[in-house]
């Protein structure tokens, strides 16, 4: 029996530069350096990023659903963040 | 939480689902929901990786150097495949280790098809062409499936799986294209997995006792006997372009329905097959599980390389 597991990393990919590293999916590795290999094997084998980033799971604070409510519900009535909100004449051009 | 508060969650869960919202790792799931897909998705993944065997055993043998490379490639494919799979089911709170521990001691099932052997290279064909090829049938579907990283691992997996059965059906035209002898041999290979392909879709819609909830959660689409029937109706003029005889003489184009009539299948067989007497099973496990206590030592050596990494910065950092 293996003394110590690998632990999870999740794995983020840049597709092409302009855009922005995106979640991939996850895998196991001993280390950060191994976790990259691994990424570039599992996740890149058709040319699929150009740059990747790898974090160990256990880093990441993620909100938790049965806080949605508290969370994101104040967003929902602030229509005046929106420029619809804002009447102005037709005639105006340009805004 | 009261009984009645589940029941409520339990209503806006299943509502959800119904309005076609994706359910994500953190969100309240009722525990049959998490149960059966960690049964399925874990199913799935232990047969990519059982997969890997059938067709690895070739990869030495392969007949060219294109040959070669494309095998490799698409061994290499599951691999990933099974990962993407395991990464997706880990979300549901299930360890890496406690998965392969059900797939080792015979607890977890995998795809019956893979506990028969492949025993010439024209198999090798047959395997994408017919295999892969019902593989896809089953996975399409499932990109549209209720579990957020399960729908997006089949996105990945159903991309990469088209070329895994064009290029099993190449081998296939190549072989009937080419002299008698290697006309028969891709015959043949037809013949023995054109059965098993087919029970690969599973039990008939009568037998089959998890459809109607699975339905529900979108985690199936269509019925056994309709993806069954897919197959056969958009493989069948496949094998006559290439003058390959599919080994059903009961096989008949039905005017009326639209799709081919077909016999009777061997249910039987499928039911032995699962239960563990295929012709492959105790080969299939001996090798998986072989490979894995001989990767042991490379893990464990990976681990403490890591940990000594760590120390060596700890201690240039004081
Ligand atoms: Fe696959
Ligand atoms: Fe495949």
């Amino acid at each position: 029996m293996s003394t110590k597991n690998w632990p999870l990393w999740e794995v983020f990919v840049r597709s092409k530069n302009g855009l922005e590293h995106r979640h991939f999916g996850s895998l196991h590795a001993a280390d950060a350096e191994m976790a990259l290999e691994n990424a570039r094997d599992v996740y890149t084998r058709r040319n699929e990023g150009v740059s990747i980033w790898v974090v160990e799971s256990k880093n990441i604070t993620a909100s938790n659903p049965e806080h949605n409510g508290e969370l994101f519900e104040p967003a929902q009535d602030k229509v005046y963040r929106h420029p619809t909100f804002y009447e102005l004449p037709d005639e105006v051009k340009y805004m | 939480m009261s009984e009645e508060q589940i029941k409520d969650l339990e209503k806006q869960f299943e509502e959800r689902i119904a309005r076609d919202e994706k359910i994500e790792p953190k969100d309240w799931m009722p525990e049959k929901y998490r149960q059966t897909h960690i049964r399925q998705m874990s199913q799935h993944a232990h047969s990519e990786i059982v997969g890997m065997l059938p067709e690895g055993n070739w990869i030495s043998r392969a007949p060219t150097l294109r040959r070669k490379v494309a095998l490799l490639a698409k061994v290499q494919d599951e691999a990933g495949h099974g990962l993407y799979l395991y990464s997706a089911c880990e979300t549901l709170g299930i360890s890496r280790d406690e998965l392969y521990e059900q797939l080792h001691s015979g607890k977890a099932k995998y795809s019956s098809i893979f506990n028969y052997p492949t025993v010439s290279w024209a198999d090798m064909g047959a395997v994408g062409w017919l295999v892969d090829g019902a593989a896809i049938i089953n996975q399409v579907p499932l990109c549209s499936t209720s579990y957020g990283p399960y729908a997006r691992a089949m996105v990945r997996v159903c991309k990469e799986e088209s070329f895994h059965q064009r290029q099993g059906f190449e081998i296939m035209l190549k072989l009937a294209n080419g002299t008698p002898e290697q006309k028969d041999m891709a015959q043949d290979a037809l013949n023995r997995w054109w059965w098993p392909s087919l029970m690969m879709l599973g039990p008939t819609d009568a037998e089959s006792v998890h459809t109607e909830q699975s339905m529900k959660w979108k985690l199936k689409r269509k019925s056994n006997d309709d993806l069954r029937q897919q197959f056969i109706d958009q493989t069948v003029p496949q094998a006559e372009l290439i003058g390959l005889t599919i080994p059903d003489p009961d096989l008949k184009w039905n005017e009326e329905r639209g799709s081919y009539d077909f016999g009777e299948i061997n249910w039987d067989e499928f039911w032995q097959v699962v239960k563990g007497h295929g012709p492959m099973n105790k080969e299939r496990m001996k090798a998986r599980v072989g490979a894995w206590e001989g990767g042991e030592w490379v893990r464990d050596a990976a681990m403490a390389h890591a940990d000594k990494k760590v120390e060596r910065k700890t201690k240039q950092a004081i």
